[in-house]
């Protein structure tokens, strides 16, 4: 009797299956050693590139949202070559050519966040899963942005914010895949308390009203810090609703509080509202303590002084940036805006645009789309002409380090856009601090996730 | 102290004229139709809207390019001339300035209309169907009403700025003898109080001193019966929910210099309207008025500092907590009557 020998062995057929799985597994990897570059979210194949704009068309921000989308469509349009360039001539140093990115033309799609964290998530998820996006970006509140920098983290997309400025998007809550042009509350509490010492002395007590959110606690934080250090006292720090209507009933106390200044750490709509309401209740008219009573709003834009109207008028606050700067970045986008639409920019405007164009330098300086490349061309990077002076992109946190606007509600408004006056430049020296005072964690930007 | 309190019940007084305004409407269409309207809120956006269109109007301009001026980025300027002004001088500015207030002669027959036609094409044919498919067609008509809002006038709010002499504080503790300064309150929100306490009082007085109001207040009680006397109370029935369309849309005109209104504002009232008339007892009329401005009272009161130091974010939950209270106490609400709305 003989065993038949017919037909694979047991150890046939484990060696044939580890060489199987040595060669379909290993091999490869030997021979793409290097090919790196073309394994990520989105990498565009074809000869477009695609952006995903995340705005708030509707809500709160709805305002600066409309201002957001203008910019990005001209930031598009001078990146393919189109319109007179913009601030393409006059930013330093500048890899972009005017036809694209890396020769691809630039697509947009885009999705209304409604200035609510959760819908801004599902949008940015849809536009790279459905749409393709390869980057990420908008947003006119923090909150929005903190959960979109998470998003694009884990999904390996880079996120170029709009306007945010709690000091948590790049501090506790920074991503490596999260980038902000736009200053934050720490920076206008170093440049604002000065001025305020300046014009209302240091003795004084004021009273808060701040947007129950991430941007509203930071910038009463620092509000508090700020005037505290010039030897004023607060009297009380009052959480309005994000959206809140109507703020009569959180104004009607501070009437009696003791508090002869309110900082309305308020933005969009809230500001507009709560401002406008407060000169209703005669705060502007009235003594307390034997002196003038004052309203601050630490962050202000041109779009919620022209809604809130005469109220603005004298009240003191903090810009990113402001169209009727002089320099030659200012004036050329001004120019670009202002021929496009019929109205001069807002600082969410400016923000947008910039951002759309240091992305699209640091693609072409780093020669490829690959996430982790971009970011390492955007870390440390120095450059000028954007109308903020010179300016860092800082490795440390992904925070813009530049000059600080201290901007008031113009007196004598000669038109319906002349509704802010620039009345101090802080320098960019002042404005930076330490970027392990706020914590947080950029995390990795290798391995790069993929996102479908 | 004393000051502190005033102005919250000043405030709250305020909030509740509001408040009642709105569920008096809500509550006078379920008194007299048995129809529990979801599109309530959405009439007192139309109304809105109509000082909306109204100002709209008013302040047409006409645009000339001036060559000769450039504006700050460089085009030649664009100079807009304000029509109403160019053709009525001085008077035309005055009815800019007043827009609003003026804008109640025009919604008042407007509301009446779309209030006619929204009861005779649409809600008389559920008089006798289920609560639920009231609810359900009713919301759905005012889901249809604000996204056509939306689409006309974009989802932003739009401001309605009050007359410039009714801008500013009322220093109403130097009137009371006081001391100057101490308790001022915004002359425009006063006014609302007003109009509210007016509208309200001429709706009673209308239902309870005119031979009309006698029949509808007895149809209220016994339908069939007033019916059966040869009276045809559908008609009467008909003109109240006009009347109420009108209420609201009132209300939401003066509402306008307040919160600048965008196509969500009917919804954002709905909700606490629907609690005032429950709390104040479905289809009872002074219930509603009552609860209404307790409510709003007692919501200003929950958003004082001291208050909030002991039970934080009460100000939020109030109106819910007091809702559950009353229902769980008097499950008809304050003046609600046995057998309405129950099985």
């Amino acid at each position: 009797m003989t065993l038949s020998t017919r037909g694979p062995t047991r150890r046939r057929v484990l060696q044939t299956g580890m060489a199987g799985i040595i060669g379909s597994g290993i091999a490869p990897m030997i021979f793409t050693k290097g090919a790196w570059a073309q394994e990520f979210c989105n990498n565009p194949t074809g000869d477009t590139v695609t952006f995903g704009l995340n705005l708030p068309l509707t809500g709160t921000y709805a305002e600066e949202g409309a201002d957001e989308q203008k910019a990005y469509e001209l930031a598009i349009a001078h990146l393919n070559g189109e319109g007179d360039g913009g601030l393409l001539n006059v930013l330093q140093p500048s890899a972009l050519k005017g036809n694209g990115i890396l020769g691809k033309k630039v697509a947009f799609v885009s999705s209304d966040s409604q200035t609510k964290s959760d819908v801004a998530r599902a949008g940015a998820t849809r536009m790279i899963e459905r749409d393709g996006a390869i980057m990420i970006t908008g947003g006119s509140s923090s909150g929005e942005a903190i959960a979109v920098q998470g998003l694009c983290q884990e999904m390996g997309v880079i996120f170029m914010a709009g306007l945010t400025h709690s000091n948590d998007t790049t501090g506790k809550d920074k991503r490596r895949y999260g980038f902000r042009h736009f200053f934050n509350a720490y920076q206008s509490g170093i440049g604002l308390a000065p001025v305020l010492g300046q014009e209302y002395g240091s003795d004084r007590v004021a009273y808060h009203l701040t947007a129950d959110y991430t941007w509203g606690w930071t910038q009463e934080e620092s509000m508090k810090n700020a005037t505290e250090a010039l030897g004023w006292q607060t009297a009380a720090a009052v959480r309005t609703p994000l959206g809140a209507t109507d703020y009569s009933q959180y104004l009607t106390p501070i009437l009696n509080s003791g508090a002869d200044v309110l900082i309305l750490n308020h933005y969009g709509l809230d500001m507009v509202n709560s401002l406008t309401q407060a000169v209703q209740f005669g705060m502007r008219d009235r003594q307390a303590n034997g002196k003038d009573f004052q309203i601050v709003t630490p962050l202000i834009s041109e779009l919620m002084a022209k809604g809130a109207g005469e109220s603005v008028k004298g009240i003191f606050g903090t810009s990113n940036w402001h169209w009727n700067l002089q320099d030659a970045g200012s004036q050329a986008f001004t120019k670009s805006f202002g021929a496009a639409y019929g109205s001069p920019p807002s600082q969410a405007a400016h923000t947008a645009y910039v951002q759309a164009l240091l992305y699209a330098d640091a693609v072409e300086r780093a020669g490829t789309f690959y996430p982790p490349e971009v970011i390492k061309a955007l870390e440390g990077h120095e450059f000028d002409g954007m109308g903020n002076g010179p300016t860092i992109y800082r490795a440390e946190d992904h925070q813009c380090i530049k000059k600080v606007l201290v901007v008031q509600g113009n007196e004598s408004p000669t038109s319906e856009f002349d509704v802010l006056n620039v009345v101090q430049e802080i320098d960019r020296d002042t404005v930076t601090y330490d970027p392990a005072i706020f914590g947080g964690d950029l995390g990795p930007a290798e391995p790069v996730p993929m996102c479908a | 102290m004393f000051d502190v309190i005033f102005l919250q019940f000043l405030n709250g007084l305020d909030k509740g004229a509001a408040y009642a305004l709105i569920a008096l409407g809500l509550t006078l269409v379920f008194g007299t139709l048995g129809v529990v309207n979801f599109a309530h809120g959405a009439l007192f956006m139309l109304g809105a809207f109509c000082a909306v269109t109204v100002r709209m109007l008013l302040t047409m301009e006409t645009v000339t390019i001036d060559p000769e001026q450039l504006s700050p980025w460089g085009s030649p300027l664009e100079i807009r001339e304000p029509l109403v002004q160019a053709w009525l001088g001085d008077f035309g500015a005055v009815l800019v300035n007043y827009s609003v207030p003026l804008s109640i002669l025009i919604t008042i027959p407007i509301m009446l209309l779309v209030g006619i036609a929204l009861e005779r094409g649409i809600i008389k044919h559920f008089y006798k169907r289920p609560h639920a498919e009231q609810i359900l067609v009713t919301f759905g008509l005012a889901i249809v009403a604000q996204e056509v809002i939306k689409s006309v006038f974009g989802p932003n709010p739009i401001p309605q700025p009050m007359p410039t002499d009714l801008r500013g504080a009322a220093d109403i503790g130097a009137f009371l003898g006081m001391q100057a300064n101490i308790i001022t309150y915004p002359i425009w929100r006063l006014i609302y109080f007003v109009f509210a306490a007016v509208v309200i009082g001429g709706v009673f007085a209308f239902l309870q001193f005119t031979t009309f109001g006698m029949v509808v207040r007895a149809g209220m009680a016994d339908r069939e019966t007033v019916g059966l006397l040869g009276i045809n109370i559908d008609r009467r029935f008909t003109i109240m929910f006009g009347l109420a369309a009108v209420v609201a849309g009132m209300a939401g005109v003066m509402y306008t210099p307040l919160l600048p209104p965008n196509y969500h504002l009917g919804m954002d009232f709905l909700v606490l309207s629907f609690v005032v008339v429950v709390v104040g007892g479905m289809g009872s009329l002074p219930g509603a008025v009552a609860a209404g401005f307790l409510l709003g009272i007692l919501q200003s009161f929950a958003s004082m500092n001291q208050v909030k130091a002991i039970v934080p974010g009460i100000d939020q939950i109030i109106i819910y907590l007091v809702a559950v209270i009353i229902l769980l106490v008097r499950p008809r609400g304050l003046f609600g009557r046995r057998g309405v709305m129950e099985a």
